[in-house]
This record gives C-alpha cells, sequence and structure tokens, in this order.
C-alpha cells in the first residue's frame, strides 16, 4: 500500500482525500432501488463486448446484490481476500458476459464502518486490480455513507445512476452535492434509467446542471459538468431478465435498453480512450 | 385413534406452561367448550408472549429487541428509511435502591417504563434492554425530529413523580444515547448499538439528564433547490404510472 494513501485520522471521512486512479469508474446513485447493479452489470458485458478486458467489484460492502443479478454463488470472495483466506486471482469470477467479477461476500457486512483497516485492504484491492484489467468498474452503494463516498473517491470517472422520478432526482442532485463539494469533482456522468419519452435525459440534466450552477458552483470559483452519458429506456425486457437472473445484453441483446446500454458502453470507451491517448 | 395429524393433549406434558402463565395472570385453563386446537394454540402464543415480555414492566424484553432492530436493519438496508435507536439509562440508579430500597427501585422501572410508552407511536418499539437500561426503536423517524423525540422522552421522565411508598414520591432523571441506522448500507445490531452506546456514555459524561444523538449526514436539498430542479422540467418526462403519453412535440 501506497503510503501517501494512507488515511490521516480514523474519522477523516469528512475531507477524504481523493485519489482517483485512472480506468476505475464508480457506478453510484442517490437513493436505492434505481437500477445501480443492473447498469454496472449490463455495462460491463457491453464494455467486454468491445473487447475491453473488464471487471466489476462489488464496493457495496455490506449490501452485496452483484451475486443476485449475475447468478453467481462464489465460495471465495473480497471477506476472503481481506482476511488473507484467498489470493486475489482465487476470488476473481469469470461472469457470464464476458467480463471478470470480484464480488463481497456477505462477511463483507462487519466492514460497513469504514476503518482505517478497510480503507487499507480496499485500495490495496484496487491497486493489484487496476494493472490487470482495462476497466474497474466500482459498484458502489447508494447515497453519501462513509464507504460509498470512500469507494468513489478512488475512481477517475463517475457515472451517477438516476430515474426520472422526483426522489431519485433529489437524492442525486444532494449526492452530487456532496461530490463535487468533498472531492472536488470536475465532471460527473448521468445515466438515466427507465427513461419513458427520448430526450428526457438530456432535459434532467440540463435541469440538474443549471440548479447545481446556482446553488454549487456559483461559490466554488472553478466549473462543474454533469455530462448526460444517456438513458435507458423502461422495457418490459429488462424485467423479465431481472426475474430469470439472467444479463439482459446477453439474453435480449437487441432490446431497446440492451441497445442503450451499447451505445453508453461505446460513449464510455471513446471517452476512456481519447483520454489516454 | 387419532390420525397421526392430530396432537392428543393428554400425550402433552402442559404443567409447566400452565404453570408458567398462570403466573403471567393469563386464564391458561381450558374451557370446557373450548376445541383442543384451540387452546393449544392459547397456550402457544402465551409462551411466546411471555419470551418476549420483560415480567417486571411489562415491555419488550431483550430477545424481542434484537429480533425488532434485526428486522430494521433489513428494511433500512433496501429502503433508506430512517431509524433512530435510543439508548436510555436511569441515572443514579443504584443510589435510589441503596437509599430506598430494591422495591422501590422496581417501583422506578416501572413508572419509567410505562411513561416510555406512552411517549412513543404505536409503530415504535420500547424494550428493557439490561437492568435499569432501556431502548427505543423509532422507525420512520427524521434525522430532523429525533431530538425533538429523544428531549419529549428526557423530559418526560423528569416530570414524573413516582410513587415509592405511601406520601413518598421520587423524581428521576435518564441520559439518552442515540444513533441512526445507515441508510442504504446493512449494518450490523452490534455497530448500531455500539454507536448508540457511545453517545449514551456522552451524555452521562456529560453530566446526564441530556439526549445525545449521533446525527447521519443528512441530504440537504433545500426547498428553493427542489422547486427549480422541477420547475422546468414537463410532467411527462418524470415517470408517471399508467402508459407512456404520446409525444406531442420533441
Amino acid at each position: 500500500m501506497n503510503d501517501t494513501l494512507a488515511p490521516a485520522a480514523s474519522d477523516a471521512a469528512d475531507n477524504l482525500p481523493v485519489h482517483p486512479i485512472g480506468k476505475v469508474i464508480a457506478v453510484t446513485s442517490g437513493k436505492g432501488g434505481v437500477g445501480k447493479t443492473f447498469v454496472s452489470a449490463n455495462l460491463a458485458a457491453a464494455l467486454a463486448k468491445r473487447g475491453l478486458r473488464v471487471l466489476v467489484l462489488d464496493a457495496d460492502l455490506g449490501l452485496a446484490n452483484l451475486d443476485v443479478v449475475l447468478n453467481l454463488y462464489p465460495k471465495l470472495t473480497l471477506h476472503d481476500v481481506f482476511t488473507g483466506k484467498a489470493t486475489l486471482d482465487e476470488a476473481i469470477l469469470p461472469a457470464p458476459g464476458g467480463f471478470s467479477v470480484l464480488l463481497a461476500g456477505s462477511g463483507m457486512i462487519e466492514y460497513s464502518r469504514l476503518t482505517p483497516e478497510v480503507r487499507g485492504e480496499f485500495l490495496r484491492v484496487v491497486h493489484s486490480l487496476v494493472p490487470r484489467f482495462d476497466v474497474v468498474l466500482l459498484d458502489t452503494g447508494a447515497g453519501i455513507s462513509d464507504v460509498v463516498l470512500f469507494a468513489v473517491s478512488l475512481a477517475s470517472e463517475i457515472l451517477m445512476v438516476a430515474t426520472p422520478e422526483p426522489t431519485s432526482l433529489t437524492d442525486a442532485y444532494a449526492t452530487i452535492k456532496v461530490l463535487v463539494g468533498q472531492q472536488q469533482r470536475e465532471r460527473i456522468r448521468l445515466i438515466v434509467n427507465q427513461t419513458t419519452r427520448a430526450g428526457s435525459g438530456v432535459a434532467i440534466t440540463h435541469q440538474l446542471q443549471q440548479v447545481l450552477d446556482r446553488f454549487v458552483v456559483s461559490g466554488l470559483g472553478r466549473s462543474f459538468t454533469l455530462s448526460h452519458l444517456g438513458d435507458i429506456p423502461a422495457d418490459p425486457e429488462v424485467r423479465q431478465a431481472v426475474m430469470r437472473r439472467q444479463l439482459l445484453m446477453q439474453s435480449q441483446p437487441t432490446c431497446s435498453a440492451s441497445t442503450a446500454i451499447g451505445q453508453i458502453a461505446r460513449a464510455l470507451a471513446e471517452k476512456l480512450v481519447s483520454k489516454d491517448g | 385413534m387419532l390420525p397421526d395429524s392430530l396432537v392428543d393433549l393428554h400425550a402433552l406434558q402442559l404443567d409447566d406452561a400452565r404453570a408458567l402463565l398462570e403466573h403471567d395472570a393469563q386464564n391458561s385453563d381450558r374451557d370446557p367448550g373450548e376445541s383442543a386446537v384451540h387452546y393449544l394454540q392459547r397456550v402457544i402464543d402465551g409462551l411466546c408472549d411471555l419470551s418476549l415480555k420483560d415480567p417486571l414492566t411489562g415491555l419488550g424484553n431483550r430477545r424481542h429487541f434484537h429480533g425488532v432492530l434485526a428486522r430494521a436493519i433489513e428494511t433500512v438496508a433496501r429502503s433508506g428509511d430512517s431509524v433512530l435507536l435510543l439508548l436510555l439509562d436511569i441515572d443514579h440508579f443504584k443510589s435510589i435502591n441503596d437509599t430506598y430500597g430494591h422495591l422501590a427501585g422496581d417501583q422506578v422501572l416501572r413508572a419509567i417504563a410505562g411513561c416510555l410508552a406512552r411517549c412513543v407511536r404505536p409503530v415504535d418499539t420500547v424494550a428493557r434492554y439490561g437492568g435499569e437500561e432501556f431502548a427505543v426503536i423509532l422507525p420512520h423517524c427524521r434525522p430532523a425530529f429525533g431530538r425533538a423525540v429523544a428531549e419529549r422522552i428526557r423530559a418526560s421522565v423528569a416530570a414524573l413523580a413516582i410513587d415509592i411508598a405511601p406520601l413518598q414520591t421520587l423524581s428521576v432523571t435518564i441520559s439518552i444515547g442515540g444513533a441512526y441506522a445507515p441508510e442504504w448500507v446493512r449494518s450490523t445490531a452490534d455497530l448500531w448499538i455500539e454507536r448508540a452506546d457511545q453517545q449514551l456514555y456522552r451524555a452521562k459524561t456529560e453530566g446526564r439528564n441530556r439526549v445525545c444523538l449521533d446525527q447521519p449526514r443528512e441530504l440537504a436539498v433545500s426547498a428553493e433547490e427542489k422547486g427549480l430542479l422541477f420547475s422546468q422540467l414537463e410532467l411527462d418526462e418524470l415517470a408517471l404510472p399508467g402508459p407512456v403519453p404520446p409525444r406531442v412535440n420533441a
């Protein structure tokens, strides 16, 4: 572990130092139940389809849903890596969809409080994952708990998932506020899930940006951009896939939601490549 | 002969159970017209009730408390509901026992238990957590209101005149420590209790008869911000139940 990344105090979450690591992308949301894990898993499959080596890390310590979405029940998990019972290689699993996953495991519940030890272990794992993959997606929890803010602080790109409902948008807005203020973020990308008409995401992003400009950015002395990464239309196939515990990108690769996720993956891949080059 | 699926009451040793239930002042005798199934159900219900109740105060006991807490953790993890856990401890309880005797101490425990039960909503859970320690679990309690609720409980107890003997009343105070379950995170009962306990310790060391809460970081959005967030968005851009409205213009 790099010494400069060690937390100074056990309770420094309020002024968490941000050390974004290239190619680490956090998928987060303001509230739960907006399809964050669904987006992570299917976006990973879409990126893998484009030839990228992708790993999804279940960074939602204590609320692991990735196993349910992917229908995987591993014997060895991140918890075993933390406790030294397994090596990283043993805990990394191939997921349906051509990408890799590292699941938290139910034992991670006890890590839901962010101690310096947990931060250290987490950093160590992320740092050893980065050289092995083109993209590491962190499927984080919702909201602004210490664990979520910490996981997000490691990512160079933040994807915020929201649905076009007032509560979801309000919580997304509030979370973006915290990330802009605490982590000095200059850009967050918004994915609007379950849209019911074309153009919703663009209008929502524009509206959020206006309110952010007025209440947050004006006092910053620097710019902040909320970029619209894409919409995923409400699609009955999504529910079907979730109920059957299949990856939508695999079971219904041509449905409207899959097509949208494919487009998001393309936009994301182009941005990542242009940044590297 | 009885079929296998039916239980012969005479074959069961219910004496201990009946004795327990009699002790609890519930009529445990079988009514002449009562069916065996109904009677057995009543005995079982009575035993379940006993196993979750504190005999002295009539509040839920520690087992009951842990069951409710475990369910609250599951709910909070997925729903993001705000659930507040309060731990309450009677100030200087030992000296009450030493000065006025244990019967007076029991009176104090009963009076405070009754007061706590009257202070909260039906949806809340009040339990006797330990000797002179109580716990309250308050679901759907937004962080903005937590302190007011805890203060009301503290003040109500402080205002009690507890009869401990004829013409002898006593006033006692309590210290309260509280913590919210972390939203959208599946925590553990131990971690949650520990956080509330730390606040209780703080209330004690800061002079007792006070409330200390571990306030969660709140997603702060003002009414003005909320108004602006949705002012420009047309209603059909927000997801509404029912069929997708036809698009009039792009």
